[in-house]
């Protein structure tokens, strides 16, 4: 700026940045607290007063992948000597873990965990290959009531998932797609579709006609342009629609509860299950939480100079 | 005609000629997404309002029957639904209130260049990232009155937030208060960051106070933007379910789509559930009508 800055102007900005680190702090403490709680011993989770700094432990991520039950008595020292450094650590806890001969048997987590990794990436990649292509009609050809059809896409965007659960639910008993994969990937491409035609649209406006044009005019179809010219040039704006709608496969949980229950049930319904009657064990729920959160923490990273243009539809963009 | 002329390549051209027709290319690309929309989206609330005209519960096998409107009239009259419309407009007033007020608070404070800048706001961005009824849930733990660090830290002593019939509802709010202002920010520093800078430098030549400036500059330039903001936040917390869900189960937090919820999946009345997911339905349309409305509007400045 021009204007020369006096000092109470430099002051405020310095109380105005000082606020900001503050706020910061917490906005991140439930997560540190999720995080910390993974790490820490059980009787720690549920200190007063609460712990802030600790020695940190895998324990929590021990009890999370295995099936476990209460040891009526002490553990035989020979055995517990013989038994590796993760099984000791159950056995510390006064419990031990199940095994079938000598195979260990695993919790449920990991199973709900790869059930949403399998539907949100098939999802992902039908809702984002449907929406490129739907969106280039969209950006390139004139089609009669574009802003109505446009409309209509995003409504559906719109819908109270409940509200498309109800007669969903009825339609899958009947053809058997209840606690299916199938059945959350399609609800999940439904669901993701318009974003994906909304988000790439606004990407593809920004690619310029004269480009495949010029194409078309060295000689190639326009399907050679499409897939030759406009899908590399999309690229960034078709890994940042991929990321927006894995996140939102990945989060959703209202359908997964409706219907799913065993067989293809996701992490989102599964993990508050886990908290059953009595006092719930926080450190193997946050160590569940931690790890299912852990990627979209990432991706927000890899996202973030694309998240008002996701957020918005594609409508704002920096 | 529509078959030709479709973009501004000329249609005489032999490029044009080669291949699929634009014709052919535009049905291909676009007729699939119909499809499918219509088919799992239209096509099961058509097959919904069916059933809002009859008794149909799904968890007996008897014949149901036709019952014209009486679902909806009930519905209408009942005080138990009517109290659960009032729940959620308490909740989406108290909930997107606090997130346009913190949002667009923060987005002030960030509106200016400091060190570490970009990754303190996408710090800021991540409990939006999140799935609300996983996040919602490790809230319990944070409320908890016997071992929560937030009781310990605001010295609330066994203060039950959750359990509490007067706090709970509040309680949830307060969680998607946390979780939804960074996206109000995010749009707020948009709109904050496509004020022209010279007007700022007018003002000050003009030795214009800081509260002049805010209302006079800052605010008409940011309101579309926070007005879209404002829009959405309202759709979604209406339509709120898990957050709540997983939090408390607390009547006095029931939020219409968790009654729509327990109606159809935990009573079965299935055409009733059917009649109040209508109600709810069309409310939501007429949200997103306005939604879009405002969407467009920005997007063509």
């Amino acid at each position: 700026m021009a204007a020369v800055r006096t000092s109470s102007e430099v002051a405020f900005n310095r109380i105005a940045i000082a606020a900001v680190l503050i706020a910061t702090l917490i906005f991140l403490a439930p997560i540190y607290w999720i995080a910390s709680t993974a790490f820490k011993p059980k009787e720690l989770a549920v200190s007063v007063p609460p712990t802030v700094l600790f020695q940190p432990e895998v324990t929590p991520f021990i009890r999370l992948f295995t099936k476990r039950v209460q040891m009526q008595k002490p553990v035989d020292p020979q055995v517990y000597e013989a038994a590796p450094w993760w099984e000791k650590r159950i056995y510390d806890g006064g419990e031990r873990v199940l095994k079938v001969g000598k195979d260990v048997q695993l919790s449920q987590y990991p199973d709900r965990f790869m059930n949403s990794l399998i539907v949100a990436v098939i999802s992902t990649v039908l809702a984002v290959g449907m929406g490129t292509f739907t969106a280039y009609g969209f950006s390139r050809f004139k089609i009669a009531g574009e802003a109505d059809l446009l409309f209509f896409i995003l409504s559906t965007r719109m819908l109270p998932p409940v509200v498309v659960a109800i007669p969903m639910f009825l339609m899958y008993r009947m053809v058997g797609l209840n606690d299916s994969h199938i059945g959350l990937i399609i609800l999940y491409v439904a669901f993701n579709l318009s974003f994906s035609v909304w988000l790439m649209k606004g990407f593809m406006d920004e690619i310029p006609k004269e480009y495949e044009e010029a194409a078309l005019v060295d000689g190639y179809t326009r399907m050679q342009a499409f897939f030759k010219i406009v899908l590399p040039e999309a690229a960034t704006g078709i890994a940042a629609t991929a990321v927006f709608c894995f996140i939102t496969a990945w989060n959703e949980y209202a359908f997964a509860l409706i219907m799913t229950n065993r067989r293809a049930q996701t992490a989102p319904p599964f993990i508050p299950s886990q908290i059953g009657s009595g006092l719930p064990d926080w450190t193997t729920i946050a160590a569940g939480t931690f790890l299912f959160l852990l990627p979209v923490a990432i991706f927000t990273f890899l996202l973030r100079n694309h998240l008002l243009r996701g957020v918005t539809f594609g409508a704002i963009r920096k | 005609m529509a078959s030709v002329a479709l973009t501004n390549l000329d249609p005489a051209s032999r490029a044009a000629a080669r291949g699929w027709s634009d014709l052919t290319i535009r049905n291909l690309f676009i007729i699939p997404t119909l499809v499918f929309l219509i088919v799992f989206n239209i096509f099961p609330l058509i097959y919904s309002l069916g059933y809002s005209f009859t008794n149909f519960a799904a968890n007996r096998s008897e014949p149901w029957q036709f019952v014209g409107l009486q679902n909806y009239r009930e519905l209408l009259s009942d005080d138990h639904i009517w109290s659960n419309f009032v729940i959620t407009a308490k909740y989406v007033i108290v909930s997107v209130a606090g997130q346009m007020i913190v949002g667009f608070g923060l987005a002030l404070l960030l509106n200016r260049s400091f060190p570490m800048k970009g990754l303190i706001t996408t710090l800021l961005l991540l409990p939006m990232m999140m799935s609300a009824a996983v996040v919602g849930l490790f809230w319990q733990l944070l409320y908890s009155p016997s071992w929560g660090p937030i009781n310990y830290v605001f010295g609330l002593g066994d203060f039950a937030w959750l359990s509490n019939p007067d706090s709970a509802l509040y309680a949830v709010a307060i969680t998607d208060i946390w979780m939804w202002s960074p996206f109000v920010m995010l749009l707020s520093l948009a709109g904050l960051s496509a004020v022209p800078q010279h007007l700022y430098e007018a003002a000050a030549i003009d030795r214009a106070g800081w509260w002049y400036t805010f209302t006079r500059i800052t605010l008409p330039l940011v309101s579309p933007i926070l007005l879209i903001a404002l829009i959405f936040r309202t759709m979604e917390a209406f339509k709120t379910f898990d957050i709540a869900y997983t939090m408390t189960t607390q009547p006095t937090a029931e939020l219409i789509a968790i009654r729509l919820y327990k109606q159809a999946f935990q009573q079965w009345d299935t055409g009733k559930s059917c009649a109040l997911a209508y109600i709810v339905l069309i409310m939501v349309l007429a949200i997103t009508n306005l939604y879009v409305k405002y969407l467009n509007k920005v997007k063509e400045r």
